[in-house]
């Protein structure tokens, strides 16, 4: 993929971005266990970055997917990676089916205002018995003349505590199996009926809030649903494509800060009357991983060229999000190991990087459904499986 | 009324610069090459002098390869109206420059013309002060509060033991300092609006300036490296080690 000279002005742009509106403040979120969503997402609005490849119409830019996936990458050196997946989720998680799919109406009050910043999205797909396995989700919307009504729950829903609206995947019929019985709604936060529970204490990605969100007879209009109803399974199927493209670009920038952090702390560090870096066991693993870390950013590159020329990336994509899985799951922790004690402090970056990239391989697929979707695409799957 | 603003390509701030193995001077193939960020204060001031009303059009000139169109069009994402890159793969001093720029403002007419008082390669300092008496008008170097008003501009700047503001006709150069502003982010509609924004291409022989180089460069080398530090166990032993040692108190 070749990037031209605004890939690098948007590059040069979000990096600055990055410097001073974001990085600067990221320890008092992380502390907070929150970060202001509604004030960053303005801002980051106003500057035309939430919708790098949404339509002009509703004030996107229609631009081609290799913008966002330099956005992701300079979101990546967000010294918190929460804040770096709640962008994603309004970006490439939550909106994507409704720019593509949604009806006019629902993108003016939806799409348009969640790319000009102004209001914050979440997206609700896991159950606490669904994660992995979408497809056998219960939430369920039942028809009511115009409305539909909605019962059932939703888990680990990033954004939910300050989002003013959800991109909701449910059941809408028990007919077609469970591929074709689903719908994706626009549900309002604020509508009667729904609840949202304490956040959630995580092991990494302290800035950002997550919690389980609860549908007691929640009434939405059938106009919020996004394109036809049964279809839902196949619009999040797609739209976890943008999801995985972006999140391993974006989880590759983070781990590359810690392996740079790496390089230079073992450079300064003496033992044994020379520094760590000197010892080959540590300069060949770091070029090890650097080597790894390239590999895996030219297969999302690869990805992302041949989603861009409409092609189906289902396995590209799924490989390159399993490829950056396998690294996230190893090299904060080779990293951390390279610190000696200092990588088992709580505030050294390190650890804040192992633990932040260590849900790059659950959250969005994990590395065991990725493995799944290749089998299939290569056709190596058993046909039934036990 | 129009504003001037010089924007130099130079070594990005965050790329160590290395010295060429026969010393002639910095290696410059495959490093990153950016905007000097006192030109970004520069841009970003003219900028919003356009804003706050005060100025109509802002004109973004830069001298040198033809890849310094990239630092052009920086400027232009970041508002700037259009461009001009004086062409040339010569390496060009600051005397020349300021004849240059003097050049390109004598075509523009520019009422004020914004500078950064150095680029952050060779740390000159000099190119703003002598286009002021080229063009023979006012000067203020170092700024950090700069303020038009009605023929006039009034500018603060950073002297040694405190502040002094000026109170310069128009037209005048002001050279800026670290401390005047915070440049912008690129929007990125901006950004893409950019590449449409005129960048006139003018060949520096068009302009009839003499460029002959007036400084030879005998060599070029690393700054010496600093020698590791001492500990000391007390206050008394750095005192007697400044005093005997270092011989500083």
């Amino acid at each position: 993929m070749l990037f031209g000279e605004e890939h690098h002005a948007l590059r040069a742009s979000l990096k600055r971005f990055v410097e001073t509106e974001i990085n600067p403040y990221v320890e008092a979120w992380e502390e907070a266990k929150i970060f202001p969503a509604h004030e960053l997402f303005k801002k980051l609005g106003d500057a035309g970055f939430l919708g790098i490849t949404k339509p002009v119409e509703y004030g996107g830019q229609n631009l081609d997917y290799s913008y966002e996936i330099v956005m992701a990458e300079e979101l990546g050196h967000i010294r918190s990676g929460g804040v770096s997946t709640a962008i994603g989720v309004q970006t490439d998680m939550c909106t994507p089916a409704l720019a593509k799919h949604g009806s006019d109406e629902l993108r003016q009050d939806y799409l348009a205002p969640s790319i000009a910043g102004e209001i914050v999205g979440c997206i609700g797909v896991s159950e606490v018995g669904a994660g992995s396995d979408v497809a056998s989700l219960k939430t369920y919307a039942r028809s009511d003349g115009d409305d539909y009504i909605i019962n059932g729950s939703k888990m680990w829903i990033t954004n939910s505590t300050q989002a003013d609206w959800m991109c909701l995947l449910c059941n809408t019929s028990d007919e077609g199996g469970p591929h074709k019985n689903k719908s994706l709604i626009v549900v309002p936060m604020d509508s009667p009926g729904i609840t949202v529970g304490e956040k959630l204490k995580k092991l990494g990605g302290h800035a950002s809030d997550t919690a389980p969100v609860y549908f007691d007879d929640v009434r939405i209009p059938k106009r919020n649903r996004i394109g036809q109803e049964g279809r839902g399974f196949i619009y999040q199927m797609e739209q976890f494509q943008e999801e995985r493209l972006y999140a391993a670009a974006k989880f590759l920038s983070q781990v590359e800060d810690g392996v740079e952090e790496t390089i230079q702390y073992t450079r300064e560090r003496q033992v044994f009357g020379r520094s760590v870096l000197d010892n080959q066991v540590v300069h060949y693993k770091l070029a090890e991983i650097l080597t790894e870390i390239e590999a895996a950013r030219a297969l999302t590159y690869l990805a992302t060229e041949k989603y861009i020329n409409g092609e189906n990336v289902t396995k590209l994509a799924s490989m390159a999000k399993y490829k950056m899985g396998v690294i996230t799951q190893t090299v904060p922790s080779a990293c951390l190991q390279f610190f000696g004690g200092q990588g088992f402090m709580w505030d050294n970056y390190v650890t804040r990087v192992f633990r932040d990239t260590r849900n790059a391989s659950i959250g969005g697929g994990t590395n065991e459904i990725m493995l799944q979707i290749i089998s299939k695409e290569l056709g190596i799957m058993p046909s039934k499986q036990t | 009324m129009k504003i001037l603003v010089a924007v130099k390509r130079v070594l990005d701030y965050n790329v160590k610069a290395r010295v060429k193995a026969d010393k002639s001077g910095v290696d410059l193939s495959n490093v990153k090459m950016s905007m000097n960020p006192f030109d970004e204060i520069a841009v970003e001031e003219a900028l919003r002098i356009k804003e706050a009303g005060k100025a109509d059009e802002v004109v973004v000139v830069s001298i040198g390869v033809s890849q310094c169109q990239e630092t052009i069009r920086t400027a232009l994402a970041m508002g700037a109206d259009r461009g001009i890159l004086v062409e040339t793969d010569q390496e060009i001093e600051p005397l020349a420059v300021a004849k240059i720029l003097k050049a390109v403002a004598e075509k523009e007419s520019p009422q004020l013309a914004i500078l950064g008082k150095q680029a952050i390669d060779d740390d000159s300092n000099v190119t703003g002060q002598m286009l002021a008496a080229l063009m023979d008008c006012a000067q203020a170097t170092f700024a950090s509060k700069v303020e038009v008003g009605d023929g006039k501009v009034d500018v603060t700047r950073e002297i040694d033991g405190g502040l002094q503001t000026l109170s310069l006709s128009l037209p005048a150069v002001i050279t800026t300092d670290l401390r005047l502003n915070e440049p912008r982010y690129a929007k990125l509609p901006n950004i893409m609006k950019a590449k449409k924004k005129p960048l006139d291409v003018i060949p520096v022989a068009d302009l009839g300036v003499d460029i002959a180089p007036r400084l030879k460069t005998l060599k070029v080398e690393e700054p010496p490296e600093r020698s590791a530090g001492v500990m000391v166990e007390s206050v008394a032993e750095l005192v007697d080690k400044l005093k005997n040692e270092a011989k500083v108190i």
